[in-house]
């Protein structure tokens, strides 16, 4: 199972789905992290994490615990 | 729903995500009077005004930033009830032209509510230089709504607002959701439970009946709780839900709720698809250009300190020399009142009940002011989310959010800015926990008194490790505290950092003064006035009760010792042709009594003294017992000030407390120290002043530090325990009050104290019991 994690800097990737259902998951959808939206990795922060993606025009930052719940195709 | 409407009055709700430009545009609609408060019961900010169009009055209330409408947090929350109870004629929905896709999941919600609906599609400047081109009229006619297009920072289109909100107050009957597709079994479903809904009239249609319907498919969690509350058939209307929403499970394979955000999403990906055209898709923007370099794995942390950096610096380095005027002019203010009264109850408490309070509401001003400057400069920039960016790493390793760096930098200078700068951090329990150990970072007024007890009791050779072990200390029980609290007050799971970076941009000068007088505003309206009063009562109790019996008749004392002194001087006086009445005013004795002043801190007093005795002969006698009076006379006026102060409320505390930090090694004047410190800080040093019977000390005074270190009660092990007691123990009045104000709960504050005063104690206990058990006292 590819996740958002295994994304390179620069590397785009269409989301297959969430994993999970808690309230995290539930602001990942509403944020626009949906099954078939394009994701690209932009870089992660100096220390590491967390990571910034741009989706759908704009820029989302999530900790990488998060970015291994979504699911890439 | 019904939505009460009088012809010249209309209430606004303007909503928008975060980043929008929602509060620019609040700013740009702004009347003359604006009001700042809370929601009732939550800390979500509440900003209201009222503004004139065309003789009609409009009443604008800002409702927060949010991303969605599901009741997962307070603002959401916060932003559906306004909604649901206090029903305003229109709402507008603030669009980043520039970020369509997201900001119209939003308004696609709006829509299903079928109230009146304005969207706003504001920087839509910025949009078109970014190669946006939106086909505005389609895409009002394909969602049923009107929309306007603004630049809310230069005031395009602010007029085009009012005149669209006047007329769709005055024609309420916009039903727009059945525009909205989820596709054919998710609508099926959705007519089934709205049908249902419906047709047995639930709670007389609050809720848009299909709202709610898409609401119990979702499994909101608000909702269903409302429903069982409200409704009799609320088993029956469940299970029909349910029903709906297995069927939906079982057809997609997926929760409702998942597939109805999905559908959402899809939606609008159509909507924009027909309507927005974007010239080039993979441009880097300059905003991106910009964050390359802030965010840089190597410039970006040196960049970030340098920031922090001047944020602090401009803070309190700059806001320093205001706040000494403030001391000066509230001082001066207080010695001009003074000089006009008779000495008396009236002018103490007048001079140093309320002037001295309102002076202590007043100081914190210049601070408050260049923090929201700062602040306001970096949440208006976009760099604010990149601070949370940068350190949330480090942060989350203590169980806090990014956003709470800033907070606890601030609270080394005052915790009191640092409390109302926790704003800045949405989510509700990570407020809260940054709260309670902001504390922790011992702040600018607790420097004076280690500065005292530092250089009483250590050797310079030390004296900078033993400051740093208190910093140190302090900053860990921080990350110790803030772990046990996370842990513990709100277990669960943690705070998601699904967190928007928006693009860079230039902050207008009027949001960033606006931002700034606001909450310096709210800071003096909320915590001065109370604060003010505290301060009288804090200065009530030490100097209270007033008729006190004193163990010695001091003014008899004084007065027999002056009588004693003309008898025996007059003759010497008059063979000198002085003036005894008027012994004060005369030159050479006030030399001479400055010099043997003088002589008494120098090495060779005995020879400089026989050298002085030399030079003036008989004089110098006369000034030597004149002396001795002036000493005399302060002793007794200052062991009668002592005496008082023993007596007094705090006194009398100092010394019922005394059984309970007698194990700690501190004594009843520690006691009245201590207890005089919950006014502020620094005020244990003044306080231990009139305790040891000198005038005017401060930090550096040596006398003080003499006075500390010949009483008995103190040893280098009680000082150290002290000083980690006073880092501790309860925050002063100014932070508790400003706590109670911004968690908008006497809870807060109640446990605050508390919990700092067992922790100061505890652990000051192990420190000085198990010095003692080493042999260091």
């Amino acid at each position: 199972m590819r996740t958002l994690l295994d994304l390179k800097t620069g590397e785009k990737a269409i989301v297959k789905k969430i994993t999970g259902y808690s309230l995290i998951h539930r602001r990942l959808l509403d944020m626009g992290i949906v099954s078939g939206t394009c994701v690209q990795l932009v870089k992660s922060a100096p220390l590491g994490d967390p990571l910034e993606f741009k989706i759908k025009g704009y820029h989302l930052s999530l900790r990488k615990s998060e970015a291994s719940t979504v699911e890439i195709m | 729903m019904k939505w009460e409407y009088m012809s010249n009055k209309i209430k606004v709700a303007l909503a928008g995500n975060p980043n929008s430009g929602k509060t620019t545009l609040f700013n740009a609609l702004t009347g003359s009077r604006q009001h700042v408060g809370n929601y009732p019961g939550v800390t979500v900010e509440r900003k209201e005004t009222k503004c004139k169009y065309n003789g009609i009055e409009i009443t604008v209330v800002d409702l927060p930033g949010i991303y969605s409408l599901t009741p997962y947090s307070i603002e959401e929350l916060v932003a559906r009830n306004f909604i649901f109870q206090e029903k305003p004629d229109v709402i507008i929905d603030v669009i980043d032209s520039s970020n369509l896709e997201r900001n119209l999941y939003l308004a696609i919600q709006f829509i299903e509510l079928d109230v009146p609906l304005l969207l706003v599609f504001n920087m839509i400047d910025e949009a078109i230089s970014k190669g946006y081109h939106i086909d505005i009229k389609l895409l009002s006619r394909l969602l049923n709504t009107p929309v306007v297009t603004t630049v809310a920072s230069k005031g395009e289109g602010i007029d085009d607002i009012f005149k669209t909100v006047v007329a769709l107050a005055g024609n309420r009957n916009q039903a727009s959701s059945s525009i909205i597709k989820y596709g054919k079994e998710i609508d099926s479903q959705i007519n089934i439970l709205s049908d249902y809904l419906l047709n047995k009239n639930i709670m007389n249609g609050k809720y848009a009946f299909k709202w709610l319907a898409i609401k119990l498919l979702e499994e909101d969690s608000e909702i269903i709780q409302e429903i069982n509350k409200n409704c009799d058939n609320s088993e029956e209307i469940l299970s029909l839900s349910s029903k709906c929403r297995d069927y939906l499970q079982s057809f997609f394979g997926e929760k409702p709720e998942r597939i109805i955000g999905d559908k959402r999403y899809g939606f609008i990906n159509g909507l924009c698809k027909e309507t927005v055209y974007l010239a080039q898709e993979d441009r880097i923007s300059t905003s991106e250009k910009i964050d390359s370099v802030l965010t840089n794995r190597i410039l970006g942390i040196p960049i970030f300190i340098l920031f922090m950096w001047i944020v602090f610096q401009l803070t309190f380095t700059l806001g320093n020399p205001p706040m000494r005027l403030i001391e000066f002019c509230i001082g001066s203010l207080g010695r001009f009142i003074a000089f006009f009264m008779n000495d008396g109850i009236l002018r103490s408490l007048i001079v140093d009940g309320v002037i001295g309070g309102v002076g202590g509401v007043l100081v914190f001003l210049p601070n408050i002011l260049l923090l929201f400057l700062a602040l306001a400069v970096l949440e208006d920039t976009g760099y604010m989310a990149r601070v949370a960016f940068i350190v949330d790493k480090l942060m989350h390793f203590i169980g806090l959010h990014g956003k709470s760096f800033i907070p606890l930098l601030i609270g080394f200078g005052c915790s009191v800015p640092a409390i109302l700068g926790t704003r800045t951090i949405e989510n509700r329990k990570d407020r809260i926990i940054t709260i309670l150990v902001v504390p922790f970072m011992s702040c600018g007024a607790r420097l004076p008194v280690y500065t005292l007890l530092i250089g009483a009791f250590f050797s310079s050779a030390v004296a900078g490790n033993v400051l740093f072990s208190i910093y140190i200390t302090g900053f860990l029980l921080a990350i110790l505290m803030a772990g046990i609290f996370k842990k513990f007050l709100f277990p669960g799971e943690s705070t998601p950092f699904v967190m928007e970076l928006p693009p860079y941009r230039i902050p207008t000068l009027k949001s960033v003064i606006i931002h700034m007088w606001e909450h310096t505003w709210l800071y003096l309206q909320k915590a001065g006035t109370i604060l003010l009063s505290l301060s009288i009562l804090i200065w009530f109790l030490t100097n209270f009760p007033q008729n006190i019996t004193y163990s010695k008749d001091y003014e008899n004392n004084i007065k027999s010792a002056r009588e004693n002194f003309v008898i025996n001087m007059e003759p010497l006086a008059q063979k000198l042709n002085v003036s005894i009445e008027d012994i004060d005013k005369n030159e050479d004795i006030k030399k001479i009594i400055e010099n043997l002043k003088t002589l008494k801190q120098s090495e060779d007093a005995v020879k400089q003294g026989e050298l002085l005795k030399y030079q003036y002969g008989e004089l110098y006698n006369l000034s030597v017992n004149y002396m001795e009076l002036q000493n005399y006379i302060a002793g007794q006026m200052e062991e009668k000030q002592r005496e008082k102060l023993g007596v007094s409320y705090a006194g009398r505390m100092g010394k019922v407390l005394e059984p309970f930090i007698s194990p700690l090694g501190f004594d009843w004047k520690i006691g009245v120290a201590l207890f005089s410190g919950f006014a502020a800080k620094e005020v244990i040093v003044s306080t231990l002043g009139t305790i040891y019977s000198l005038e005017e000390a401060d930090e550096n005074s040596i006398s003080l530090r003499e006075a500390l270190k010949k009483d008995k009660i103190f040893s280098p092990l009680v000082a150290y325990t002290l000083m980690i007691f006073i880092l501790i123990y309860s925050p002063c009045i100014a932070t508790i009050v400003v706590v109670w104000k911004e968690t908008n709960s006497y809870f807060w504050p109640l446990f605050m104290i508390f919990y700092t005063i067992c922790l100061a104690w505890i652990l000051a206990f192990f420190i000085y019991q198990g010095g003692r058990l080493l042999g260091l006292n």
